[in-house]
């Protein structure tokens, strides 16, 4: 148990580990079906180290099956992921934490067990494991709300909670699914904002899955864009400004605009 | 203040027709029946009063039977919930007996209770646990599985065990409906401890009223009948507010 717990100690965020951990994803010829129906084919993505991938694409193109296979939640039909040279449904898991679209916090534990779930599943004691979640609290503006429940805490804190908890996991891989898609536009941007500057304290391998080309446009290094089903790549672009500090500024310029249009695009021309 | 209002009035105006009914005798003439047989409201407040010493002793003994069959019932369902939800194979095979054992009437059961567990207090508990643990194991096992899958597997990528995932995810989640189950249990309790006491015992309140009834006590008849009811009302009120203090997220 002290074993797994130091292990915890170990990966859990602080700020900017030195050397990254074996992060990069590849995927590649990556099927995937539902009994008769093709969900994924012929995919071919890759991820380098704290790298963050935009995946945009027409609802029920299968970014969701996506995010799973990559997180090893589910093996494919087809093709191989790697997580950091490891292929295994099990080691992916290891590798890689979830972050689905609904915040799914357990509403009988306060904002900090929930965000300390993961230090917990590895055998920490309880005391420790609050210590060591409330610590980023501050960090991730949620200080003073360590003992809220759930319940009491605003959509944009409960996303930052979830988020919280996924990044205590201590993996080295992110995969996010819609992070932001239930709050309102005004805490979405604001979100986006706070999202960059985490990933700048605590740089992960990040794919992000998103229905917002803006978003994934803002937030990642590259973006690739789906097709309808069966989901495969119909064009991949480099963002202009990854994560610039002034969001604002780096959504409204010329190339960030040109960008969201060619995306645009493509979206349109995947979706036939 | 308000919330209690209106249930004491409907309570008030239930008493009230009734005892008009009663006292007139116009029930009475209505089922055919001689007036001591159809009590007034103030006749049974009477009987519980002149035999409340006799009421006391009685309801003690079978409250008795009601708590401790009601805590074994709550202990054999809950361990048939938490054994049965992990293994399909186990609970597939074991629901039709379960299910079985609530289809045979009590009143088969309560004379061979007695002869396997002699005249005491042991076949009462064994029929008041008979009652209670179906309706806790039914509701435990579905508040078990209704665990959101997406939050089942954002625990997986969290590294969570399956025991963890049981004490951490699927036994909260399963409180309300197990407390759904506990009230029904709850209710029921008291109606198994009267059977029992039916099929052989020398007190309590269900003894009462087959004694009484045989005497045309029919006063007294109604005034153990209402202490077996706020025995039941006590304990689902017991539990009600368990709940609240327990189960804080809903």
């Amino acid at each position: 148990m002290s074993a797994e717990s130091n292990q915890f100690a170990v990966a859990a965020p602080s700020p900017a580990s030195p050397e990254s951990p074996a992060g990069a994803v590849s995927i590649r010829d990556l099927g995937h079906n539902f009994g008769e129906l093709k969900a994924i084919e012929r995919l071919d993505l890759e991820v380098p180290a704290h790298g963050v991938l935009g995946l945009v694409g027409p609802s029920g193109c299968g970014k969701s099956t996506l995010l799973e296979l990559i997180s090893g939640l589910q093996e494919p039909s087809q093709g191989t992921i790697e997580i950091g040279g490891a292929c295994a449904a099990a080691s992916r898991l290891a590798r890689c934490a979830f972050m689905p679209q609904r915040d799914l916090l357990l509403p009988w534990l306060s904002a900090v067990d929930n965000a300390a779930l993961a230090l917990r599943n590895g055998g920490m004691r309880r005391r420790p494991a609050r210590e060591q979640a409330g610590r980023l609290f501050d960090r991730f503006g949620l200080a003073g709300f360590e003992r809220s429940h759930p319940a009491e805490l605003s959509g944009g804190m409960r996303q930052r909670v979830a988020f919280l908890r996924t990044l205590i996991a201590g993996k080295p891989v992110l995969a996010l699914d819609e992070p932001f898609a239930s709050l309102d536009a005004i805490t979405r941007a604001e979100m986006q904002g706070w999202l960059a500057a985490a990933l700048e304290a605590d740089p992960r391998t990040v794919v992000l899955v998103s229905h917002d080309v803006e978003e994934a446009l803002y937030l990642s290094d590259r973006v690739a864009v789906l097709s309808a089903r069966p989901t495969r790549v119909v064009e991949e672009l480099s963002a202009p400004a990854p994560r610039a500090p002034d969001r604002d500024a780096a959504v409204t310029a010329p190339e960030f605009v040109a960008a969201r249009e060619r995306a645009m695009a493509a979206l349109h021309r995947g979706s036939r | 203040m308000n919330r209690w209002l209106l249930p004491i009035l409907l309570l008030a105006a239930l008493i009230g027709a009734w005892q008009i009914a009663a006292s007139s005798g116009a029930l009475a003439d209505l089922l055919g029946l001689e007036s001591f047989l159809v009590p007034s409201p103030a006749e049974i407040a009477e009987a519980l009063w002149e035999s409340r010493s006799l009421l006391a002793e009685n309801a003690w003994v079978t409250l008795q039977e009601v708590l401790l069959g009601f805590l074994i019932g709550l202990a054999i369902g809950l361990g048939f919930a938490f054994l049965l939800r992990p293994f399909q194979a186990l609970r597939l095979s074991f629901y039709p007996l379960i299910v079985a054992s609530q289809a045979i009437p009590i009143l088969v059961f309560a004379p061979i209770f007695v002869v396997w567990f002699g005249f005491g207090i042991g076949p009462k508990l064994a029929i008041v646990a008979l009652v209670c643990f179906f309706p806790i194991t039914v509701a435990t096992i579905d508040g078990l599985r209704s665990v959101d899958p997406e939050t089942s597997k954002m625990m997986r990528t969290l590294d969570a065990s399956r025991r963890q995932m049981l004490w951490r995810v699927e036994a909260p989640t399963s409180l309300p409906s197990f407390f759904s189950g506990a009230r029904i249990a709850a209710v029921l309790a008291p109606i198994g401890a009267v059977f029992g006491e039916w099929a052989g015992a020398d007190s309590g309140l269900g003894h009462m009223i087959l004694q009484d009834n045989a005497q045309l006590e029919t006063a007294r008849v109604f005034a153990a009948a209402f202490l077996l009811s706020v025995i039941a009302l006590a304990l689902y009120g017991l539990l009600a507010l368990a709940e609240r203090r327990i189960v804080t997220w809903r």
